[in-house]
Formats: C-alpha cells, structure tokens, sequence
C-alpha cells in the first residue's frame, strides 16, 4: 500500500464514518430519551435513498403508500382511543395531526414526483416524505407500550425492522438504487485528490451535527429533551409530556436517518434490505460510547468507518468479520480503563 | 401427586406419543421445536432472569454444529468426542466474551455478540476447510446403544429428552442459592454484591451455561440434518431466538418451550398460508409476522407464557418446615468496643464529606448517628458497610481493620445492614428475599443447583429465612411478592433479610424515613426486642423522636465532624447540638 491509496481508503473510511455518526448520534438519541434501541433506523436510511432515487425517476416513491397506511392506522387508534375514553373532544385536532398531516405531505410528494424538479427541491421532498414516517411509528408501535422494560423494547423494534423490511419490498420493489451524485470533481491537496462529494458528506454531517449540539443546548425543546433522557419521571413533573418527548426525539432521529440515506445513496447501492447492516454499523459506533455519550458515539462511528474502508482493501471477504471483531478490543480497552465500583439504576 | 405433575407426565406422554402417530411433518417441527427450546431456555437465564441481552445464541449453535461437522467427517471422530470439543470451544469462547464485557455497567454484552455473531457468520462462510457458503456435506448419523439414529422419529427422542433435561436443570438452578442471586441480578446488583454474590462472575456463568445449551442444541442440528451451511447461524437467526424467549415469556423455562413452539408454528403457517391466500409470493410473511409480534407484546408485554399460567391451577404455597440451622457464627472472644471508628476521612474530591470522625460501639447496645441533612451520616454508614472506601483513618471491628474491604467481606465477617431507598426484589417472595441475606452460610454451586444435590442446605436456608421473617413478625407475608408490601413492611423485610445473615452487628440506614407514626412504634419494639436477643444495632436517624427513646447512645455529625456525644437525655440539652438543629437564636 502506498500513501495515496492510504490516503484514498481514509477518505472513504471517513466519508462513511460521518454516514454512521449521523446514524450513530440518532440511535443514542432515541435510547436516551425513549430506552428504544432503534433497530428499523436503518430500514430509515434506505428509504431515505429509495425516495430520492424514485423522486429522480420521476414516479411516486413507495413512501407515499407507506404514508397514507400508517395515516389512516394512527387515524383509527385515535378513533378507537377516543371512543374508549368517550372523549371527543381532542380527536378533531388528534385527527388533523396524526392523519391530517401526514396524508398532505403524502399528497404534496405524490404531486410532485412527476414534476421533475431540481434536486436540492427532490431532496427536500425527500426529507419530508420520511421524516413524516417517524412520528407516526412513535404513535403506532411505540406510544401504547411507552413504559416496557428495554428488552420488550428492543424486540419490538425488531418486530418493526422485520415489518418495515418486507414492507420495503412491497413499496419500493426488489431493485437497488442509486442515487447520482450531488456535484462532481476533485480538490487537488499535493498529491492526494480528494471528491467534492466526499467534502460534501462530511460537511453536511458536521453541520448537522452542530445543529443538534444548538438544538439540544439552546432551545427549549432541546432542552426538555435533555430532561427527558436524564430522568424520565421528574421531565414528566415538570409537564414535560413523555409522549410529546417521544414524538419529537422519533421525528428528528427519522430526519437523521433521511439525511443519511440520501448522503449514502450516491456511495453505495441501496436495496430494500440494506438497511440493517447500514444501522448496525452505526449501533456499533453507538455502543462505543455507550449509548450515552454523543462526541463518544461519533467517534466511534468515524472509527468504524475506517476499519471498514481499510479491511476491505486488504480482505474484502472478510470485510465484516474484521469490522466487527476489532470491535471486541475496543471493548476490552472499555473494560480495563473503566470504573468497578459502579451503582446500578 | 400434585395437579402440575399431572400437567407434567401429560406433556411427556403427548411428546413421546408424536414420533409413533404424527405425520412426518410434525415430526419435523416436534424437532426443531425442541432444538430451538434448548437455546432459549439458555436465554431465559441469561436475558429474562439475568437481564443480559445476547444476540450471538446462533453463533454458539454454530460452533456446536461445525465442530461436529468437521471433525467427523474430515477427521474420521467420534461425534461425542466432537461435542467435548465443541463445548471446549464454547466455554473459551464465552469466558473471553463474558470476562471482557459483564464487569462493566452498560450495554456491551449486546455489542459484543452481535459483533462475535456477525463475525463468526462471516467466518464460517469465508474458510475453505470449513466448506464456504456451500458447508459441509456427509455428516454420520449418531449412534447411541447401538441404536443408529438415522430416522427423524428415532432423533426426536434424543432431542426432547435433553431439551427436557435442560428444562429441568434450569428449573432447579433459577429455584436456588445461586438462582436466587442471579434472579436478584437485574434489580439490585448492589443490594445482592452486599450479601455476599459475586454479580460479575454469576453474570459471566449463566453467560456461559446459555452457550453451552446452544452449543449442544448445534451439534444436535448437526446430526439431525447430516449437513451444516452458515445460514442457521446468523444474526437474523440470533435475534430470533431472543423472539421466542421474548414471546414466550423471559421470565419462566417454560416460557422458552411456548416461545420456539409459537414462532415455529407461526413462521411454518404464515409461509404456507399466506401465499395461497394472497395469490402470490413476496415478503409478506415476515411484514405479517413483524406485525403480528408488535400487536401480542402491545397487549401482552411479559409474553405469552404469564398469561397461560393464569389458567392453570394455582397451588396455595406449602408452609416452609422446620429444618436445622445454617452453620452460625462463632462467638467471639474479644471484650473490647465491636466496632472502632478511628478518626475516619472521606473526601469527594475538594469536598470533605467525614471529617475526622471517632466513636466506639459496644457490644448489645443500640447507638444512633443522628445529624442535620448533608452532615455526613450516610457516608460515614457507606464507609462502614464498605460501599465507600475510606481517604484516611480506620475502621475496627472485632478489633480487624476494615476499612479497606469490599461490602461482601464485611457482610462476611458479620455486618449486616438496610438500605435508605428499599432494595427488595420486587418480584421475589418475601422468603425468597430474605433467603438471599443467607447467601454467604450457604455454599451450593451452580452444578449441584442444577442437578438438585441441593436440598438439604436449601430446607435449611429457607426454614432460616422464615424463622428471621418470624423473629420480624412478617410471617403472615412469607409468600407475597416484596413489592405487594407497603414501605413499612417492606423496611421490616430488610431488617429480616440481614438477619438471616446472622450479623452481630445491624446497620440501619434512615429505617423510619417514610413511615407512619404506628409504623415507626412498631420498628421500635422489633429493634428493641432484638436488642433484647443481644443484637448490636448502629441506626443512622435524623427522626429525633424516633431515637430517644430507642437508643442507648448518641453521637451527633454536623458538616462532616462529630459535634457531641452522649446519652439521649444529654444530648437534648446541649445547646450546640440545638444550634445545628435549629440554626442559631
């Protein structure tokens, strides 16, 4: 291996690294503040491509159908929870937020998908269309069981990675897509060229990630966030509503993951399924900090990137074996330098 | 005989009748059934009762199923010989994994497996010798008393008697001395490490006793099939073992038989059922089967096995018989003051939270440490049980220094204690509670738990557990669930618990903090009457009208540092002591 190979595979590893710190920094959100370990996040990432892809096609994305089906399920269990209350005094605006919206955004994606717009417009619609997603999977799936212990969670998350999967198939077909790149080129720096796409990707994941760090430290609803993770039940004395929570952390980390599907689509090949492999790695770099801590979990993400690109060039076949087994030396470096004497929740 | 044991000889009959009359393909899913219930009841103990989540079970069964594959049929051995092995491999394999992440807090034992699973997958799909993507092919048929176990309905007996081998021996391990310990692993590690259990380690063995069962459930595979290919032993496969102890319910060994046999069924039923039904194929199955699961654990959410033993019978609990007692502490021989603080120092940091602090404790007398908030009580209390360690100065006790040692030596040497915010297994009986504070007379280990060598020391532990519920006055609550108690039994609860480890000494952390006014009478008399019995008590109060009339003693903190000492009647009267009370007049 020479220098500019090196220099090659690093810019790779670091490309994908800032994909999976996205990824990463989402799942630890969403752990902190609901204890879902949120396995469908990559099913996320690859309708995040797939809807761009089918956007640039100039046909409806599978999203829209996914939309209006989850629309109308969360429609009916705020029927089904009105009536059991015999309340009815909420449901109109129930209704309009968790039926409403969400069909008008089906709507508006589904009219302009043959309107052949400009990308950065076909991005936008993009984030939209799966952002949207978010909310309505905290709604249906993890809302009535809120309160289940971390394992219940994670199984039920499985659950929906499996549904969401098939679910892919049916929506958006068995062919992978990929996505053309944002702009073209190379920055000349000595002897090493680096991709403007490359440049892109980091920079758009860096300045992502700065915008939570403002979110979650200068607004209010970053905040309560924080609140919420921290501790759950004094959050919700305070009126902070756990499902109001939930319903926020699932519609930013959806938007996370659309960010990443749509910065990845021109990298790699995005089938239905890709996804879990996409958000296990992220989960990986995740973990690595513990689920707690975000500059952990990112560099984490940024470290598993790299193995990645590296291994890959030395023993493609054994690509993931090495990926995630140098994991276990992380892990024991964890253990050795970490505190024993440590109290339980 | 008992109406479950009827229940029980039921199913064994039933089992043992589906070989001679079911059509071949029950056979066949009887048998997978049982292989898959191997592994899950692995991970009822090690993610349903120790609250480990493993993703890597299949991985394990991989190991059992290629060991096996290669050494008989590239070297010529004999397939028990290659289950030793197997197991060998396993057993290194999850003593590594377990020794690096278990000791640490935290969510790095899912990591790891799914790591070690995915690799493993990866591995046994890229090495030659191994056979590749394709696998190996030509797997003998295992040979048992000169039965050849070539024919499905033959292996079915093979399988189903270790899988209800398996069931039994998990059944008897989660109902004693280590099993109580593992069951308190998820709730209260803390509480559990101050009786004396070694968490890390119990959590490493049922790490390792949940991959041995997957690696035999593989190496039955193995023999079953005659032919291994990595497929089965993926993550997907890993994570759906979790499914059916999830489904079935975590909690309970039975919970893992309804698991595998419902997610078995299902999965054979949505791939047979849904195509005829839709008219075409896709990936319909898994999207109605995600969903199906979602939907059962949104109304269900301890799985399916809790709510089928609603329908059984329940058994009104046997009251516990008198037994001989756990061995007892040797009385000591020293007249000295029991417990010696020696100008004890804590500092967090540039706080200074204890302050050279002194006092004495003889023996069979009650002393309260009693102060304002933030005076440093409790963590003089931390110092003495050894949850804290102390920054300078000594601690005595029977004249020994202790001050250096882990919570579960000076449980050992005979201090018991409560704890300020109630630590009971919920879950767990009052006896079962208790029975835990009894941990360190016991010596029963994993193995003689599982094959049930264990009984006599257990009638002993229990009956020892009742007569220290008795000696509190729960008994009428021996069998309720701990967190069915109001507070105030359950601080009394505490109390048993520690007795049952036969202290000389009790610590009390705030005991009358939260309770009413006829509650705090009543722990009154307890420690009085146990006074009486010739029980030492330290009590850390600051409910001045509860300790003057109990103690014998006081000694009064403020800011770290001993601010008096004396007799309850004195200490009312000392005006310094009023000052720090009441602020300054």
């Amino acid at each position: 291996m020479n220098l500019s190979i090196a220099a090659l595979l690093t810019q790779d590893g670091i490309t994908n690294g800032a994909i999976y710190a996205l990824l990463a920094l989402a799942l630890v959100l969403v752990f902190a503040v609901t204890r879902v370990i949120w396995v469908p996040s990559g099913e996320f990432v690859a309708y995040g491509t797939l809807t761009l892809a089918g956007l640039q096609l100039g046909k409806p994305p599978g999203t829209v159908g996914l939309l209006v089906g989850m629309a109308l399920v969360a429609g009916v269990m705020e029927i089904y929870e009105a009536a059991r209350r015999r309340e009815v005094r909420h449901l109109p605006r129930a209704l309009l937020l968790w039926s409403g919206i969400p069909l008008a955004v089906a709507f508006v994606v589904w009219w302009c998908a043959p309107q052949n717009f400009t990308l950065p417009l076909q991005v936008l619609l993009t984030l939209l269309a799966v952002t949207a997603l978010g909310p309505l999977l905290y709604r249906i799936v993890y809302q009535p069981i809120a309160d289940a212990s971390v394992l219940v969670l994670l199984i039920i998350s499985v659950a929906v990675h499996l549904a969401l999967t098939g679910l892919g198939l049916w929506f958006f077909g068995a062919e992978g897509s990929r996505t053309p790149a944002f702009v073209s080129g190379s920055v000349q720096l000595g002897d090493i060229s680096i991709n403007v796409q490359s440049l892109l990707v980091v920079a758009t994941s860096v300045l992502l990630i700065v915008a939570l760090y403002g979110f979650f430290g200068r607004t209010l609803y970053g905040k309560a966030l924080r609140a919420t993770a921290v501790n759950r039940i004094g959050a919700r004395l305070t009126g902070i509503s756990p499902n109001f929570a939930g319903t926020l952390t699932f519609t930013l980390a959806a938007l996370m993951c659309a960010f990443c599907g749509v910065l990845i689509g021109p990298i790699t090949t995005i089938y239905y399924d890709s996804g879990f492999l996409v958000s296990l790695k992220g989960f990986v770099g995740a973990i690595i900090g513990g689920l707690v801590s975000y500059p952990l979990a990112a560099a984490g993400a940024l470290l598993v990137g790299l193995l990645e690109s590296f291994s890959s060039f030395w023993a493609s076949a054994f690509k993931e074996v090495i990926v995630f087994t140098l994991i276990i030396p992380v892990l024991l470096w964890r253990s050795l330098t970490a505190h024993h004497h440590e109290e339980e929740e | 005989m008992t109406r479950d044991r009827i229940g029980l000889v039921a199913l064994i009959a039933a089992l043992a009748c589906i070989p001679a009359f079911a059509p071949q393909f029950w056979v066949t899913l009887g048998n997978y059934i049982g292989l898959y219930s191997i592994v899950t009841l692995g991970l009822v103990l090690l993610t349903g009762v120790a609250g480990q989540t493993s993703f890597g079970q299949a991985a394990f069964v991989g190991i059992g199923a290629y060991a096996t594959a290669y050494l008989t049929t590239q070297a010529g051995a004999s397939p028990w010989f290659a289950l030793a092995i197997g197991l060998a491999i396993t057993l290194l394999v999850a003593l590594t994994l377990g020794f690096i992440t278990l000791r640490m807090k935290g969510h790095y034992l899912p990591l790891a497996t799914i790591a070690w699973g995915i690799s493993l997958y990866f591995l046994f799909g890229n090495l030659e010798f191994l056979g590749g993507h394709t696998g190996v092919t030509g797997i003998p048929a295992l040979n048992l008393l000169g039965f050849e176990l070539r024919d499905e309905r033959r292996y079915f007996y093979l399988i189903w008697t270790i899988a209800l081998a398996a069931l039994w021996a998990t059944d008897n391990l989660l109902d004693s001395r280590p099993g109580r310990a593992i069951r308190a692993l998820k709730g209260g590690l803390a509480m559990a490490e101050a009786f004396g259990v070694d968490g890390a380690r119990l959590k490493i063995i049922t790490f390792v006793y949940a991959a041995l069962l997957a690696c035999v459930s593989g190496w039955l595979y193995a023999h079953l099939q005659r032919f291994v290919n990595p497929t089965p032993f993926g993550i997907n496969q890993g994570i759906e073992y979790l499914f059916m102890a999830v489904v079935g319910g975590a909690g309970s060994v039975w919970g893992a038989v309804v698991g595998a046999t419902l997610i078995t069924l299902l999965k054979e039923v949505l791939q047979d059922v849904l195509p005829r039904v839709l008219g075409r194929t896709g990936n319909f199955e898994i999207v109605v089967f995600g969903i199906l699961m979602i939907v059962l654990l949104q109304f269900a959410r301890d799985g399916v096995w809790p709510w089928l033993a609603r329908l059984l019978p329940r058994r009104a609990p046997a009251p516990v018989p008198p037994a001989a007692s756990l061995p007892v502490r040797a009385a000591s021989a020293s007249t000295g003051p029991l417990l010696e603080v020696k100008h004890a120092r804590k500092q967090f940091g540039g706080l200074v939270a204890v302050d050279d602090l002194s006092f004495d404790l003889r023996s069979g007398e009650i002393l309260g440490l009693i102060g304002p908030n933030g005076a440093g009580k409790s963590t003089t209390f931390s110092l003495i049980s050894g949850a804290l360690p102390l920054t300078a100065g000594e601690i005595l006790f029977r004249g020994e220094s202790i001050g250096s040692r882990l919570p579960y030596e000076i449980a050992r040497r005979g201090i018991g204690r409560t704890f300020q915010h109630v630590k009971l297994i919920p879950t767990m009986s009052v006896l079962d509670n208790v029975a835990l504070g009894a941990y360190l007379r016991g010596t029963t280990g994993i193995v003689r738990a599982a094959l049930r060598l264990d009984r006599g020391e257990e009638a002993r532990t229990r009956a020892e557990a009742a007569r220290a519920i008795a000696r509190v006055g729960l008994a009428e609550h021996t069998f309720d669930a701990a967190g069915s108690l109001p507070l105030g039994k359950q601080r009394v609860a505490e109390i048993a618990r520690a007795l049952a480890a036969d202290p000389i000494l009790l610590l009390l952390d705030e005991p009358a903090a939260g309770l009413r006014y006829r509650e705090k009478q009543e722990l009154a008399a307890l420690l009085r009457a146990l006074k009486q019995q010739g029980m030492t008590i330290l009590l850390v109060e600051h409910d001045m009208d509860f300790v003057m009339g109990l103690t014998d003693r006081l000694v009064v903190m403020d800011f770290g540092e001993k601010l008096a000492e004396g007799l309850p009647t004195e200490i009312q009267g000392n005006p310094v002591v009023l000052e720090a009370y009441l602020g300054g007049v």
